[in-house]
């Protein structure tokens, strides 16, 4: 249609065009400042984030703290307030939602309930203007893609929860956009078909090389699938990084109670360079704490149960309860109620003396 | 003896079933029967009977009504019938039109309200069907009348002459069925649009469709049962009504719903009207079929 009325590809195709300026310097995707609110609540509050090409990026953070809204502003569903996105170094933020080289996969699928899977794949790929044997191969290729040959002409309210969500995919990616955005897309599958999706999405990344950036508030998931992490708390970035990194040492209480589950200990510094005093007694760091007096925290698989008195960080404690989790133990300890994992042992009761020690580098000063 | 049976996880038999079943639909069988089945069989008989020259109804077999519709009558062949079913479709036609061409807009204005204001809006809407027809026609008279700014408005620019009304005449039919078929348009397209899920106008943005194109390819499709609903409510009744043209259309615009009534009272032709009332309904019939077909081609949900 578009060659009959004398225009150009790129004149059709916002994709087309982005593609035919060459990317300028910088990182792949740059979010400035990004400030937005909705009346009285702060929904991001200078948000800056930059995430490399080819990259599986994932937003975690509780229900609340921006990190949809962070996407949608990505997407162009939403105007931030302040600051800007650069994607290729080129402004993003400027463009209609229409024109971004941007897909999406949303929380809710939303799917076109009167196309079949054929036409909603192929809905992109029409409105960009792409001509008919073109399409036809892509969205073969994109049904492919997500193992959906059989369904193609059915119509979305036939489909199972797990084929709509392929579909969803199937419909972002075969415009193979620059970034593909994913909005909690597995919340709604039940759990094995969810675990069997994320390991799915993880490989459809580093089969395409395409930049990915999930939105979650399952740990769990953000950690199994992505290669670099974004934890949101109230609006803003609370901590970045490998997942690894985050979770072996996070920054603030939040993030160690968020990620995974943490022990958290109150202490003070106690004269000592590295040392610190806290209910179960003096306690050695791998470096002096950046306060006076703070909140350490240590992972419960880190703690270990010993036979004899460890030299360094040992502590006499108590069994209070414990429960058998089949692969590990999961034992509650006095003083300080801690948690700790060990191996599944049938020889554990209530009462019964342990000596753990706390090894100082698992043991992390928090910053707030 | 009754075969037992399951049915719906209940043991049962046929006969018991079958009594039931009409013990449920029997009441409703009835009523249609009483009141839809056998008045349109009496139409449709009558449609084909004589009169003699007191309006007595003869019962016999003739074409007669139909070559009196079709022009040919005592004085030589005048298509006058013919007009008045052609200008009653047109009518019908440019009144679905215009009915459903502003309801469609407003029943995105609505549903876009909140909560009160929509509540508001559709009791605005709603308010003129529970007020009689007559009374809203004869609002229309007022309102048309020469003392008032519409008609003065008229008679300044030239379109009247001064101190007449804007009724008698087209116009006045025109607003008086549009602004009665109105609401029929409205509900039917405001409880469509407010389920519309707007998720998928994101989706449609996300995926490069422009403005133009969400709505040809996202929104109109899902509107489509509220249009057709719209349609179907607005054009079968204002094809067969004839109260606001008797009040708003005066001896020349007459209308096939005005020319029934003129042959069951004035007129004392029981039969020609019957045949009237007959064409009436088949044309209204292939309306419908034609729309269905048309319908189940664009493939709706």
């Amino acid at each position: 249609m578009w060659q009959r009325l004398g225009l150009s590809r790129t004149e059709v195709d916002p994709l087309a065009a982005w593609r035919a300026v060459a990317p300028a310097t910088g990182p792949f995707l740059g979010v400035e400042g990004l400030g937005k609110a909705f009346g009285p609540v702060q929904a991001l509050d200078q948000v800056s984030l930059e995430i490399p090409r080819g990259v599986f990026a994932a937003l975690l953070g509780p229900s609340g703290c921006g990190k949809t809204t962070l996407l949608r502003i990505l997407a162009g569903l939403e105007t931030p307030d302040t600051g800007r996105v650069l994607l290729d170094g080129r402004p993003l933020h400027t463009l209609p939602a229409h024109q971004r080289p941007v897909n999406t996969v949303f929380q809710s699928y939303a799917l076109f309930p009167h196309l079949s899977v054929f036409e909603n794949i192929a809905f992109g790929l029409r409105a960009r203007g792409l001509p008919e044997d073109q399409l036809r191969e892509r969205v073969a290729d994109g049904l492919a893609l997500v193992h959906l040959e059989e369904q193609s002409a059915r119509l979305p309210h036939q489909l199972s929860g797990g084929q709509k969500q392929r579909v969803a995919l199937a419909r972002a990616l075969v415009n193979e956009p620059l970034l593909l955005l994913l909005d909690e897309p597995l919340s709604a599958l039940d759990a094995r078909l969810r675990a069997e999706m994320q390991l799915e999405l993880r490989q459809l990344q580093q089969r395409l090389g395409t930049t990915f950036l999930l939105v979650t508030h399952d740990q769990a998931e953000a950690m199994s699938v992505a290669d670099l992490l974004f934890v949101m708390e109230e609006g803003r970035i609370a901590q970045s990084g490998a997942p690894a990194e985050v979770y072996e040492k996070p920054r603030t209480r939040f993030v160690a109670q968020f990620l995974g589950s943490a022990n958290l200990i109150e202490a003070r510094r106690n004269g000592q360079a590295q040392g610190v005093d806290t209910a179960l007694g003096p306690l050695t760091l791998r470096q002096p704490p950046p306060w006076e007096a703070g909140t350490l925290a240590i992972r419960p698989e880190r703690i270990e149960v010993c036979n004899q008195a460890p030299g360094l960080n040992g502590i006499a404690a108590t069994v209070s309860d414990w429960v058998y989790r089949g692969d590990h133990c999961e034992v509650m300890v006095e003083p300080g109620s801690l948690r700790l994992r060990t191996a599944p042992s049938p020889h554990l009761a209530r009462g019964q003396s342990l000596w753990l020690h706390l090894p100082p580098q698992h043991l992390e000063a928090l910053h707030g | 003896m009754d075969e037992p049976l399951v049915w719906q996880g209940r043991l049962t038999a046929r006969r018991r079933l079958m009594r039931e079943a009409w013990s449920c639909a029997g009441g409703g069988l009835l009523w249609l029967t009483l009141f839809l089945v056998l008045p349109s069989l009496l139409v449709g008989g009558m449609a084909f009977a004589g009169r003699d020259p007191y309006g007595q109804v003869v019962w016999d077999f003739t074409l007669e009504n139909f070559r009196r519709l079709a022009g040919f009558g005592a004085l030589g062949w005048s298509p006058a019938y013919f007009y008045i079913l052609v200008r009653s479709l047109w009518l019908a036609l440019v009144v679905t039109l215009f009915s459903v061409g502003l309801a469609y807009p407003l029943a995105f204005f609505m549903a876009g309200l909140g909560p009160r204001r929509r509540a508001l809006a559709l009791a605005l809407v709603a308010i003129p069907l529970c007020t009689n027809l007559i009374i809203r026609t004869y609002a229309w008279e007022l309102l048309l009348s020469p003392q008032l700014p519409p008609a003065r408005l008229a008679a300044w620019l030239g379109l009247i002459a001064p101190g007449e009304a804007l009724y008698p005449g087209a116009l006045g039919v025109y607003l008086g069925m549009i602004s009665y078929s109105l609401p029929f348009a409205v509900l039917p397209l405001y409880t469509n649009v407010e389920r519309l899920n707007w998720s998928q106008v994101e989706a449609a943005r996300d995926l490069y469709a422009p403005g133009w194109q969400v709505f040809a390819r996202v929104i109109l499709p899902q509107t489509l049962p509220g249009l057709s609903a719209a349609v179907v409510l607005t054009f079968v009744p204002t094809l067969g009504i004839f109260a606001i043209a008797d009040r708003l259309g005066g001896a020349t615009f007459m209308l096939v719903g005005n020319a029934i009534q003129q042959q069951f009272s004035a007129s004392r032709d029981y039969p020609f009207g019957a045949a009237l009332s007959l064409v009436l309904i088949l044309l209204t019939l292939a309306g419908l079929l034609l729309y269905r077909r048309h319908q189940r081609e664009t493939a709706l949900l």
